[in-house]
């Protein structure tokens, strides 16, 4: 009887000693942030890109509105990829674009503006980064979907690609 | 002279105490620092890279730490941006009773084992 008792302890620990690897097996070790969440917006003091005054986010997200804040940056090689999107995107009424200009210089900045286009309703300096940790942000480009209940419903990671552009228009239709 | 040289001890052991102050608060910074992960660094702290992103983290924790908050107060503000995953030592919840439990448990159910034996065998 003790035999049988010891034999089954063994079993259960090996079978649940199996479960734990063999689960940890699927599971990647490098960070995949979670996409679609649902958080209030931040509240915060920005510096106006072409004003170079200091806005509240209050009277950012004045309007009821979707909004896309989008970090980009001149040095950053995707966001020149993605850029010719978000104009296609910005002539969408439902939607107004906010930029955050990512650890930039800021004559770099306005080059790339001045010669990819402006598809930004505000541009927000973000120097230190400081501002894209706000948001949850851990890269550039990154994008934050957000709805009319100044709720942040969507993050997409990296560049916006046409099937993002898609899923955006379908949300707020 | 005299006067001369007891202010020069109280103006030595003023800045001493300072610089004493200053770095425990390093000290402490670095602590917080060294548990929070980097998120697009393989295994590095955020203390250990020089991304991007750990140095806007760096900055903030700084921020947050010379206006006077406390270490859970960063956690609790780094979890509700990045989740549990940013911070190294998990906290105790729902989802970790299992992980924080168990070894416990295993020690106790060990140290029973040990015991029986023992006592067995006087």
């Amino acid at each position: 009887m003790k035999n049988k008792l010891k034999l089954i302890i063994i079993f259960v620990s090996l079978i649940f000693c199996f479960i734990i690897f063999y689960k940890g097996l699927d599971k990647s070790n490098t960070y995949t942030p979670k996409t679609n969440i649902e958080k209030s917006l931040p509240t915060f003091k920005a510096k106006d890109f072409s004003l170079n005054t200091y806005v509240n986010s209050e009277n950012i997200f004045s309007e009821e509105n979707y909004y896309i804040v989008n970090i980009w940056a001149s040095w950053c090689v995707p966001c020149r990829k993605e850029h010719p999107l978000l104009m296609e995107l910005n002539k969408n009424q439902s939607i107004k674009l906010i930029g955050l200009n990512y650890k930039d210089n800021l004559s770099n900045a306005k080059k790339f503006i001045n010669e990819l286009g402006n598809p930004y309703g505000q541009i927000l300096i973000d120097k230190d980064g400081t501002l894209a940790v706000e948001f949850g942000a851990y890269g550039v480009p990154e994008s934050f979907l957000i709805d009319k209940n100044k709720k942040i419903i969507k993050k997409i990671i990296g560049p916006i690609n046409k099937e993002i552009i898609e899923e955006i228009k379908l949300i707020i239709k | 002279m005299k006067t001369l040289k007891f202010f020069l001890i109280i103006s030595l052991s003023i800045g001493s105490f300072q610089l004493k102050s200053e770095e425990k608060n390093d000290e402490f910074k670095n602590r917080i620092l060294k548990n929070i992960r980097c998120l697009i660094c393989q295994g590095q702290s955020v203390y250990d890279s020089e991304s991007d992103f750990a140095s806007s983290i760096k900055l903030i924790v700084n921020k947050m730490i010379d206006d006077g908050m406390s270490e859970d107060q960063v956690y609790k503000f780094l979890r509700e941006k990045y989740g549990d995953w940013v911070i190294y030592e998990p906290e105790l919840n729902k989802n970790t009773y299992i992980l924080w439990l168990l070894p416990l448990l295993l020690f106790m159910i060990g140290g029973a084992i040990m015991i029986k034996k023992l006592n067995f065998k006087n």
